[in-house]
């Protein structure tokens, strides 16, 4: 899950890490009435979206007087704010973050994510603030410094204190930067965070070391132990159709193709996908309906996908395991049958029950098109949908 | 012969009285020779009862020391199954299966750094189990669509297993073992380690390898089988299709930073020997194109 700007430095301030003092606002007189309370002289107004590459999208804006705040926060909020990150249509900016300015002197790097292979948390650090760290790995990986961090011990005043130096923050500020990295670290752990960047770290004129952007996604299997951080979803922020989905337990991605599929599991879900592409053909969805769907879950699914205008043909490819096929082809049946089904459907059921599903599809009366295997399957799909 | 599991092993079951671990604990007694392998059922607080003529214990050590028991399945629901894989570490069991989806990442990272130095291997968790088939089922697979032989099969999924499994059993190829390892980020033995076994087995010819999106584990196996591996291996990578920085369904099948995705898996495996095919309808073909010469 992921969360806004403001709302990650407002997690961070509470582990330690210094930011610049900012505040949310929703309107233009919000704006305006920030920048007079945090007072001083020049403010950064910044888009609240969860993309990022904010800045180059025209996103983010330095005002040097409260006019500038308010005109800035004019243009910039409802805006379509269009990032390498949003897609082409980009995504409606409805939040701000008024900041007081900060006098730059050096900026860098600091983020951590959960190292898969060594199954520890990785620290990563790079004097290239400001810049991508997928960028900075690509074009001068030496300059990525790293620390598994030992879940026992945490990060260490020694640990931090090194890749502080080696980042080159100057020895005055090392408190500080140590500071900020194990706030981020306690941040990460205790809130069961997936990825969290402070990029950039900036090293003010006046020597302070703050966060000058923040980032932070958490896993969504542990939400179920931080009510807190759930209170801060943004629902504007995600597709709609995967909202809808994640109410019923069905795991769906909307994609830009012609052909709806319905699978259980997600390895078979992305096989699903990927066949249907060989075939010539080009999958609308990834849609997993997991191990325990029923006919309510498979017509949510069905209306799910076709909300889809461009939506030619259904594809469900069912193996049963733990779901029993009849139960499914039950499913079948009774969804299309509620949505009033127009779209070709092709079925592929195999596993437990396979036999009593075929017949329950096959005398049900509608024009299911009954397919023997996955080949067979993507192929009367794709048909189905040239047709 | 197999890998992991036969039919002497013994098995108990944790999270024994709740429904899904109820459930598959009566199909797997029901396979082959399940009724003597499963053995014992651990819920906290319940020993005494017993399910199906299987008794439970209050604890894994307890299970052990009374039946015997050396391998564990875990159907505990998310919040606890962490702790309860710690506690089958702790009593020194030789191997683990976790079923479970759904443990927060951090739990496990927990749990994989308590393993160190611990002679218990960990399958999952939200893996399928496994299966020695005609003798041994541990998990949540049909064991109908399963025929003796010597194919290994290792995966990151669980229906995709179904279907490789089923295409090799049309075509008349039964496996020595199939081994789900799971789709979570943070797991026990990866495809390399399976891979390992299966080479060492004398009684597995070949091996299907199915893997997805995210992470490097398909090429640290695929780079292991260049120089070390034996045997032919088949290969299937799930999600060419898949759009980067999503989470599709899996946990751990993301493609974030420019890594895991499907194309540079296959490249690495095609370049590392492995038969690949990017028809995952084509995985049993594929095989038997090699074994027929």
């Amino acid at each position: 899950m992921k969360i806004h700007e403001y709302q990650a430095k407002e997690i961070l301030r509470q582990f330690g890490v210094p930011t610049p003092r900012g505040h949310a606002c929703f309107t233009l007189d919000e704006a305006e009435n920030a920048a007079r309370e945090l007072g001083g002289s020049a403010w950064v107004v910044k888009a609240q979206i969860h993309a990022g590459g904010r800045g180059k999208g025209g996103g983010v804006k330095v005002a040097r007087t409260q006019q500038e705040v308010r005109d800035y926060a004019g243009q910039i909020l409802g805006m379509q704010l269009v990032t390498h990150q949003t897609g082409a249509a980009g995504q409606a900016v409805r939040r701000l973050l008024i900041e007081e300015g900060a006098n730059i002197a050096k900026e860098y790097y600091v983020g951590m994510v959960i190292d898969r292979s060594r199954q520890r948390v990785v620290l990563m650090a790079s004097s290239e603030g400001g810049m991508e760290i997928e960028e900075v790995a690509a074009h001068a990986p030496e300059k990525i410094h790293k620390v598994w961090i030992d879940p026992v011990a945490g990060l260490t005043d020694a640990e931090a204190d090194a890749v502080a130096r080696q980042i080159g923050i100057p020895a005055a500020a090392l408190p500080q930067a140590r500071a900020c990295l194990q706030g981020l670290y306690r941040a990460f752990v205790e809130k069961d965070a997936m990825l969290a960047e402070i990029n950039p770290l900036v090293l003010t004129a006046d020597q302070r070391v703050i966060a000058l952007d923040a980032k932070i996604n958490f896993d969504s299997n542990a939400l179920y132990r931080h009510p807190e951080i759930v209170a801060l979803r943004d629902l504007d922020e995600e597709d709609p159709a995967e909202v809808e989905a994640s109410k019923f337990d069905l795991s769906y991605i909307a994609l830009d193709g012609n052909i709806g599929c319905l699978v259980n599991g997600a390895g078979l879900a992305m096989a699903t996908m990927d066949i249907i592409k060989l075939y010539g053909g080009s999958p609308a969805n990834f849609l997993d309906v997991g191990g325990g769907a029923n006919k309510e879950k498979v017509t949510e699914a069905f209306k799910l996908m076709l909300k889809n205008p461009g939506l030619r043909a259904i594809l469900v490819n069912i193996f049963g395991g733990i779901m029993k096929c009849d139960v499914i082809a039950e499913g079948v049946v009774a969804a299309a049958r509620e949505v009033h089904l127009k779209v070709p459907l092709v079925v592929r059921l195999e596993g437990t029950n396979v036999d009593l599903g075929k017949k329950i599809l096959a005398e049900s009366g509608l024009p299911i098109i009954s397919a023997n295997n996955m080949a067979d399957a993507a192929q009367k799909a794709v048909n189905a949908a040239l047709s | 012969m197999s890998i992991l599991i036969n039919k002497n092993t013994r098995v108990m079951t944790q999270g024994m009285t709740g429904k899904v671990g109820q459930f598959h604990t009566l199909h797997c007694k029901n396979y082959a020779n399940g009724a003597d392998c499963f053995v014992a059922g651990v819920t906290p607080g319940k020993a005494g009862q017993s399910y199906e003529g299987i008794p439970v214990y209050n604890s894994v050590l307890e299970a052990r020391q009374q039946t015997g028991a050396t391998v564990s399945v875990i159907y505990v629901p998310p919040a606890y199954a962490a702790a309860a894989i710690d506690e089958a570490v702790e009593a020194e069991l030789d191997l683990v299966i976790c079923i479970t989806e759904g443990i927060p990442v951090h739990d496990m990272l927990r749990t994989r750094y308590k393993m160190q130095g611990k002679k218990t291997r960990l399958i999952g968790p939200n893996c399928p189990g496994l299966i020695t088939p005609d003798e041994i089922k541990i998990g949540i697979m049909p064991g109908h669509i399963h025929k003796k032989g010597r194919i290994g099969v290792v995966s990151r999924s669980g229906t995709l297993t179904y279907e490789a499994v089923g295409q090799l059993s049309e075509l008349g190829y039964g496996q020595s073992s199939c081994v789900g390892i799971g789709g979570d980020p943070i797991n026990g033995m990866k495809h390399l380690e399976v891979m390992q076994l299966f080479n060492d087995d004398p009684d597995t010819d070949a091996v299907i390898m199915v893997g997805e999106i995210g992470g490097s584990d398909e090429e640290e196996c695929a780079r292991w089988i260049k120089s070390n591996m034996q045997k032919p291996v088949v290969g299937f990578i799930a999600g060419i299709t898949a759009p980067a920085g999503k989470r599709m369904g899996h946990a751990g099948a993301i493609i974030s930073g420019g890594q895991g995705g499907a194309e540079d898996k296959l490249a690495v495996m095609e370049e590392c020997g492995i038969h690949i095919t990017r028809n995952p309808a084509e995985m049993g073909r594929t095989m038997q194109k090699i074994l027929k010469g």
